[in-house]
């Protein structure tokens, strides 16, 4: 792989089951119980320039638990961006004070643009409705560590034109044999140029806005949440806000080993009493951003992972 | 009606035959020549064409493009043929050549692209996906372009 990820077709398919290989035998690291300096002296560069949780937090445990430090773009409002500082000059700075930059941005191409600015190595971490590669290695993890294998029937839920995740995971399912599934409102389908290209890769792809007819056949459903913040006014959100909603007694009918999967913060779309059940996987999934995080720094940093 | 010339020869700058027809106007803003020069330009629209029906014919005088500045043309006028005249003769043949690349020609036509917030400095690049038909997409945000929005976007 190039030293940058922006998408995942920085990754050949043999490159990411070496990574999941990798993140599997640092799992004891990830949770503590054994300690591996293997980035002590390194800096990772936090740029958040957009909310975060999970991504911000987990790529700041994996770089702490190799022995790595971390510095962090912080607030907005009281960073240079907030004087009208480009992107292409903050990062320019980040790139003499940090060994590995992690980006999120509002616009779509932000990453690939650091890349160009850059010396060091750009892990995107969500650039507008684009890509989200390292989410889709924690995903493809979760899957692989639950399935073994993942040529399965993926059923994808929820908003699936704004939300990156199911961009990126969809593109990379389907090179490895998945059957997608894709239910959204008309309004929030998967956009057409990427069911375009996921048809012209060979990918089996299905279209439906019902989601209960689906989850019996599913191996694996993707939940995802209506991003608000991603809609131009309010009455466009109200429109489609809540329309699929899971809760245990939908549950009935699904595979013993189905998996769901949720790239959280979710508002109402998986119902709290599902969270008991052997189905709910979105909180391991969280952890496993820490895992595949910590294979990935190692890997573009040029440190090796004995497997 | 006998053959004549629509436009006399010219001594010395360069001449675009085989635009598509109707597209002269777009191509004098590709070569960013807007009329305010003081050179000479002419242009016939439409005129017949043995090899494709009809076409459009560019002179600009005392100017010789040069080959960065033609190879802007592979965006619309790829087929396009260019003679550097000098002394009313035919000085050097040229042709478009349709880059891999095409950098600082066309802005991208994703409003949320990257490459469209204030001040950044990097150019603006389109990769070549495909010659036949013609498809960009956006070197940053990875977006394919709508041609006919791509032609409003020239830089």
């Amino acid at each position: 792989m190039s030293s940058d990820l922006i998408t995942m077709d920085d990754l050949t398919n043999d490159e990411i089951l070496e990574l999941l290989e990798q993140a599997s035998s640092l799992l004891p690291v990830a949770r503590g119980e054994s300690y591996l300096p293997l980035l002590q002296g390194k800096v990772l560069g936090n740029m958040f320039f957009e909310p975060s949780t999970r991504t911000r937090m987990s790529f700041e445990t994996a770089m702490k638990r190799l022995g790595g430090g971390v510095v962090n773009l912080g607030a907005l409002a009281s960073s240079s961006v907030a004087k009208g500082e480009t992107l292409y000059d903050t990062m320019r700075m980040v790139d003499g004070y940090c060994d590995v930059a992690a980006l999120r941005h509002p616009r779509q191409g932000a990453a690939q643009y650091a890349a160009d600015a850059c010396e060091i190595p750009i892990l995107n971490a969500g650039d507008g409705s684009g890509h989200h590669p390292t989410q889709t290695l924690l995903d493809l993890f979760t899957i692989m560590q639950a399935h073994g294998r993942l040529d399965l029937n993926v059923l994808m839920v929820g908003d699936l034109r704004y939300g990156r995740t199911v961009h990126s995971l969809s593109h990379a399912l389907a090179r490895f044999g998945a059957t997608l599934t894709f239910v959204a409102p008309h309004a929030l389908g998967m956009p057409g140029e990427i069911v375009k290209h996921l048809k012209e890769d060979g990918a089996n792809v299905t279209e439906s806005e019902d989601m209960l007819g689906n989850l019996p056949a599913a191996d694996v459903i993707y939940m995802t949440r209506i991003q608000k913040e991603r809609f131009p006014d309010e009455d466009e959100y109200r429109k489609v806000a809540g329309i699929y909603k899971l809760s245990r007694a939908d549950l009935g009918k699904v595979k013993e080993s189905m998996i769901l999967m949720h790239p959280l913060p979710r508002v109402d779309e998986i119902n709290p009493d599902v969270d008991g059940t052997s189905h709910a996987h979105y909180f391991e999934q969280a952890f496993n951003g820490v895992v595949t995080r910590m294979a990935l720094l190692c890997r573009v940093l040029g440190v090796e992972v004995k497997t | 009606m006998t053959e004549m010339r629509r436009v006399t020869a010219i001594c010395n700058g360069t001449v675009i035959d085989h635009v598509p027809a109707g597209h002269a106007l777009k191509v004098l803003r590709m070569l960013r020549i807007t009329g305010v020069q003081s050179s000479p330009v002419s242009l016939v629209m439409n005129v017949p064409s043995s090899k494709y029906g009809a076409k459009d014919i560019i002179k600009v005088e005392d100017r010789e493009l040069t080959q960065d500045e033609l190879d802007r043309l592979g965006l619309i006028a790829p087929h396009a043929s260019v003679a550097i005249i000098r002394n009313y003769s035919v000085a050097e043949k040229r042709e478009v050549e349709l880059q891999n690349e095409m950098v600082n020609v066309a802005r991208c036509t994703y409003s949320n692209c990257i490459s469209l917030a204030d001040r950044e400095p990097l150019p603006h690049r389109m990769k070549v996906i495909d010659s036949e038909p013609l498809q960009l997409c956006c070197h940053y945000c990875g977006r394919s372009q709508d041609m006919d929005s791509v032609i409003e976007n020239l830089i």
